[in-house]
Parts: structure tokens; C-alpha cells; sequence
């Protein structure tokens, strides 16, 4: 550590609070208004002394949404284990396609597989809206409409590419020669994949799954068309706080807060091991 | 112990031949040193004899088996790699257990095999360690373990000292051969280091640029090594070569050096009249009443000797060495003589050397 001085140290802590403020506010605000009623987050203007209600989130969770004018029913809590069943499906089939075939990119150089990678990757530039009109109709001749099974499919556009390039470099980073002394001492090319390459891309692997999982459970479109109610995730979902009474913003907010939960809570368990396999680091160069 | 067999082995990446038709044997239990400067394609060379690289051409036979086409674990053979390539997430007893491993050993085997080998490397205390806590010294020794742990027919060591310090390479130097020779095993030994290929190689082979070069005894290579590029590989300070035309009088075969005749061993007649080189290792020049006239430019000890650097008269270089400690004159004007029987004849436009063509008549005398 290069010394400091106690008022670089002090502009530095607070240079990294107001960047901390900057990022935090907007969940800190969210997660205050969850906890309102919608008039006193309309009140002008806005105070955070308020008393804390927890009405949101029965709401959300009982699924009955009492608004001033009317009740209604909502799905909230089923929209959310769409979400779940979703981005977990499309992630765990996104690994068990794209880590063999990252590996055979990382690995094998053969004919055409830079166009074939690179192919794979353009997936993502593509704006989804194009792919959707045609995949639309073919969805609803072939049955894969309105299916988990047919909404997963789908979702590869979005995790396959992204884990199959991140996965890839990782596996270009392991030395070859590690591969090669394991198969050496009488391993088979299956066993070495397994007990070698796997745990040595594992971070990245991790990586990469966190990644296609947020990406998978931030996707609005592709739900949006090709899924009906009872398949719709959160994102789907939320629309229907939008209601002819108005916006219910508290719930809203609690609706976010509880989509958040999850994807904050694997991002939390996955950052210990990605630490771990960042300090793995003991090839010699 | 499988004799290990090469025959014609060629490999080309982007159409640059790193391997052109390499043949070579070492029998059983014999220990090879293959020897070339960086890009020679020793590393090609071992890793296709392991079966990490597949050859556009050639066979490999293991004990008179051809093994070409079979993948790296179906081969027997043990091999430490120069970066070491220990498995990271593993501690080094898992390292070293491996081969082991996938001989399905029962465990106490394993913990047997692996504590034996371990003790005799001296690495039993590390043994629960991962690389990244090990030393370079003991990664090798790691390394090192790992090939032999299984006891294989084959080892096959890729520049195993080249990545530790000084001190430890010196004593590993002197450790391996006997280690070696104790398993009993046949062994390919890849270094950059003439040094090491003399210690350590019962014969050496030198690639340059993917060919065989020469391959004999190390005394074979150092006292008449087949061209001059292998002449200059070997030996510090470097051989002195000097242009010369041989010539013939009534004495014999000789070359003028400064107008002195240096009369050469017999069965050089061929060589009369030739554009050659000769090369006369430092240590084959002394200092003498009569002989070369010189010019002394420099002194340097070196160990265990010391190497000076003189002039001739037409002003071409020539080093001279002798035991550290021993007179000779540090400055002004010397002679020297050469040691003719020691002098090696090359040609010089091919740089092959020229070889003494001994008849049975003067062989007899």
C-alpha cells in the first residue's frame, strides 16, 4: 500500500460515498416507498418520515390489490416464480449447450469456427423485436407458444451467446499444458474436461451464469409477446399495477423489491465464489 | 522399460516445418539428451512423442509398439512439463497422486507412492500445499514427482530446470542422473543448456531447425561435433575458428597460423588444398616459448578457470584457457601453441567437418 495522507484518505472515502449515494439512491428510495401508502408517496413534497406500512406487500403476496375505486385480483407471486422457472431453465440449458461448445472453440481450432462462433454472438445485436414476428408465428404452428419450454428456447438468444464468450476466454486462459500433463498421467479426455477444466473455469463460468441470469430475468419483450398470463415473469407482470384507477405506486415498489431479492441474493452467494476463483490464479507463465 | 523409437516424424504448422523427418532411438533405460537452441522444435518433438501433438508424418514406437495414433493416457509415459503445468487447484500431494489415480490404485497405495516419491524429492513437508504456496524449487520437484510417481517406461522431461535458480539447477544437475538411472526408466531429456546435456545425457541429440544434427556420446559431440554450428553450441567460451587453407609438405598435413605450421593429426590429406575452417577449443591453447605471436587484450576468470582473450598479428581473435591459478603472462605480447591432435578441420563453405580419413597403414603406427 502506497501511504496516504488523512486528507486524501477523507476525499476518498468521500468521493466513494457519493458514488455509493449515486447508485444506491434510486433501490433506497424504492425500497422506502414499498413501505408507504400511495398518498404519502404523492404528497407533495416528498418527506421520508413517514409510518411504515406493510399493506404493499400483503397485497402482493395475498394477490388481491385494494385500490380506492375497486379490488382486484393479481398473480404477482406467480409472475415471479415464472421468472424464477424461466431464467433458471434458459441459464441451465444455456450451460449444458455452451460450455462444451465454448470449450471446442477454446480448444478446437477447425473450419469455419471463428464464422460459427461469431455467427452465435450476432444474436445479440440483432434487436429482438425482428426475430420475434416470425418466431411469433412459427411458435404458434409448431405448439411452442405460450410454453416454458418454447419461452427457454427463446431466451438462448439472450444467455447462449453471452455465456459461450465469456466461457470461452476463460477456458483460452487455461494453460493447455495443464490439460495435456493430466491426460498424460492417464486420464481420459472426459475426466480431464471434468476435473480440470471445469473447476479451473469455474469463476467464469459462475461469471457468466450470474450474467445470463439478470439478462434472462431483466428480458421484457420476448414474454411480453410470446407469453400469455400465467406465463408471464415480473417484468410482464408489473404492467398490471397500471390499472384504470391509477398507478399503485407502493406496490409497485414492493413488486420490484421482491423481483430484486433474487437476483440480489445469487449475485451475493455467487461474488464468495467468484473471489475464490479469482485468487486461483498459480499457473506460471 | 520400453526402448523408444522415432522414426521420420514431421510436423508443419502454417506451413513452416517445425519437425523434418526427425529419427531417432534411445534403448532401454538409456537417458537422451536433446539439445537445440529455442525453436529447434524439441518442445514439438516431446509432445508428440507424449501425444499432446499430433505428427502430419512419421511413428513413434514404444518398446517396438507403434503408438502414433493413441491418445496421451493409453501411453505409459511420464512427463514434466517446463512450465511445470500443475494442476492449480489441486494440492501437491493430489498433483503427484494423479497418474496414480488413474491406475485406480487403492488409497493406501496411492499415500504410499506418492509419500515415497515425495521423500525422495524432498517435498514430504509441502505435500498438503497448493502450487501457488510452493516455491519454483518446489514446484519442479513437484512436477518432477508427478512424472515419476507411477513409474513409467518413458519419462519424458521438457527443460524441467530451466524455470529454477541457480543453486538449486546445480544440484538437481547432479541429483537426476542418478535418480534417473535408479528408476530404470528410459528417458528423453530436453534442455538449452550444454551443460546440463553433458551431465545429464548418456548420448545427445542436437536439432537445429527441426532436423537431427548429430547425435552421439557428449564426448562424441564436444571433441568432434559435425558441423560448425554444433561446434560453436558447445563449450564456454566459445570454439576459436579461424579460416585456413590446409597444406602439405614433407612432415605432413599442417595450417598456417601467423606463419606458423600447425601440423594436424594423420588422415587429413583430403583436406589439402580446401577453403576450411579450423577449430581449436580454448582449452587446446597455451601458452608456450614458441608458437603463435599474440597480442593479450583481456583476462577474465571464469570459475574455475581463466579465459584469455588474444589477438594475432592479421588481428583475429583467439581465446585461450587454463586452469584458474596457473601462470601465464596477463598483458603485452605472448606466443601460443595449439594442441594439434585436438584441432578440428570443417569445411567451409558446407561448415560439415571434415573427417580424418585414417588408413590401415598409418592407423597401424
Amino acid at each position: 500500500m502506497t501511504h496516504q495522507s488523512p486528507l486524501e484518505r477523507l476525499l476518498r472515502g468521500l468521493a466513494l460515498v457519493l458514488v455509493v449515494c449515486f447508485f444506491i439512491f434510486p433501490i433506497l428510495w424504492i425500497v422506502l416507498m414499498s413501505f408507504q401508502t400511495n398518498e404519502t408517496i404523492l404528497r407533495s413534497p416528498p418527506s421520508v418520515v413517514f409510518r411504515p406500512t406493510v399493506s404493499n406487500y400483503a397485497a402482493i403476496i395475498s394477490g388481491h390489490l385494494d385500490s380506492n375505486v375497486a379490488s382486484m385480483g393479481i398473480e404477482f407471486m406467480r409472475n415471479l416464480m415464472n421468472s424464477v422457472i424461466l431464467s433458471a431453465g434458459s441459464v441451465a440449458l444455456s450451460l449444458v449447450l455452451g460450455v462444451p461448445a465454448a470449450y471446442a472453440f477454446a480448444r478446437h481450432k477447425f473450419r469455419g469456427s471463428e464464422d460459427i462462433a461469431f455467427t452465435l454472438l450476432s444474436f445479440r445485436f440483432a434487436p429482438p423485436l425482428l426475430v420475434l414476428l416470425p418466431l411469433t408465428l412459427y411458435f404458434q404452428q409448431i405448439g411452442l407458444a405460450d410454453t416454458y419450454l418454447g419461452l427457454i428456447w427463446v431466451y438462448q438468444l439472450i444467455c447462449l451467446p453471452l455465456i459461450l464468450w465469456i466461457v470461452r476466454g476463460y477456458f483460452e486462459d487455461i494453460s493447455p499444458d495443464i490439460e495435456h500433463a493430466y491426460r498424460i498421467a492417464g486420464h481420459s479426455w472426459f475426466s480431464t474436461f471434468c476435473r480440470i477444466s471445469l473447476p479451473l473455469a469455474g469463476p467464469g463460468i459462475a461469471a457468466a451464469a450470474l450474467l445470463a441470469f439478470i439478462f434472462a430475468w431483466n428480458n421484457f419483450v420476448f414474454a411480453l409477446v410470446l407469453a400469455s398470463a400465467d406465463k408471464q415473469p415480473v417484468t410482464v407482470g408489473a404492467l398490471a399495477f397500471v390499472t384504470a384507477s391509477g398507478i399503485q405506486y407502493g406496490q409497485i415498489a414492493a413488486a420490484v423489491v421482491l423481483s430484486i431479492l433474487p437476483v440480489l441474493a445469487l449475485a451475493l452467494y455467487a461474488q464468495r465464489y467468484l473471489v475464490e476463483g479469482l485468487s486461483l490464479g498459480a499457473v506460471k507463465g | 522399460m520400453k526402448a523408444i523409437r522415432i522414426e521420420n516424424l514431421t510436423k508443419t504448422y502454417k506451413g513452416q516445418a517445425v519437425l523434418d523427418g526427425v529419427s531417432l532411438e534411445v534403448p532401454e533405460g538409456g537417458t537422451l539428451a536433446l539439445f537445440g537452441a529455442s525453436g529447434a522444435g524439441k518442445t514439438v518433438l516431446l509432445r508428440c512423442i507424449a501425444g499432446a501433438v499430433e505428427p502430419d508424418a512419421g511413428r513413434i514406437l514404444l518398446g517396438g509398439e507403434d503408438v502414433t495414433g493413441l491418445p496421451p493416457e493409453a501411453r505409459g509415459i511420464g512427463m514434466a512439463f517446463q512450465n511445470f503445468a500443475l494442476f492449480p487447484h489441486m494440492s501437491a500431494e493430489a498433483n503427484i497422486a494423479s497418474p496414480l489415480e488413474a491406475r485406480r490404485s487403492s488409497r493406501a497405495q496411492i499415500l504410499d507412492g506418492v509419500g515415497r516419491v515425495a521423500r525422495l524429492l524432498k517435498i514430504d513437508h509441502v505435500l498438503g500445499h497448493h502450487p501457488k504456496a510452493l516455491s519454483n524449487g518446489q514446484k519442479q520437484r513437484t512436477a518432477l514427482a508427478r512424472a515419476l510417481v507411477a513409474e513409467p517406461d518413458v519419462l519424458l522431461l521438457d527443460d524441467p530446470l530451466r524455470n529454477v535458480d541457480a543453486k538449486l539447477r546445480f544440484e538437481m544437475r547432479l541429483e537426476l542422473p542418478r535418480l534417473l538411472a535408479d528408476r530404470g526408466a528410459t528417458v528423453i531429456y530436453v534442455t538449452q543448456d550444454y551443460k546440463e546435456a553433458m551431465a545429464i545425457g548418456q548420448s545427445i541429440a542436437v536439432l537445429d531447425e527441426g532436423r537431427i544434427a548429430q547425435i552421439g556420446t557428449p564426448e562424441d559431440i564436444y571433441l568432434r561435433p559435425a558441423s560448425i554450428g554444433i561446434a560453436r553450441l558447445f563449450g564456454e567460451p566459445v570454439i576459436n575458428l579461424l579460416d585456413v587453407i590446409p597444406e602439405r609438405d614433407e612432415r605432413g598435413v599442417h595450417v598456417r597460423l601467423s606463419d606458423q605450421k600447425l601440423y594436424l593429426a594423420p588422415g587429413y590429406e583430403a583436406a589439402v588444398g580446401r577453403a576450411a575452417v579450423i577449430g581449436l577449443r580454448p582449452e587446446a591453447l597455451h601458452f608456450a616459448e614458441h608458437g603463435i605471436p599474440v597480442e593479450i587484450e583481456a583476462e577474465t576468470p571464469f570459475n574455475e578457470k581463466t579465459v584469455t582473450l588474444t589477438q594475432t598479428k592479421r588481428g583475429r581473435e583467439l581465446f585461450v584457457s587454463r586452469p584458474a591459478g596457473t601462470p601465464a603472462p596477463s598483458e603485452g605480447s605472448a606466443r601460443i601453441s595449439a594442441a594439434a591432435e585436438n584441432a578440428i578441420l570443417f569445411d567451409r563453405l558446407t561448415g560439415q567437418r571434415i573427417v580424418p580419413v585414417l588408413h590401415a597403414r598409418e592407423a597401424a603406427a
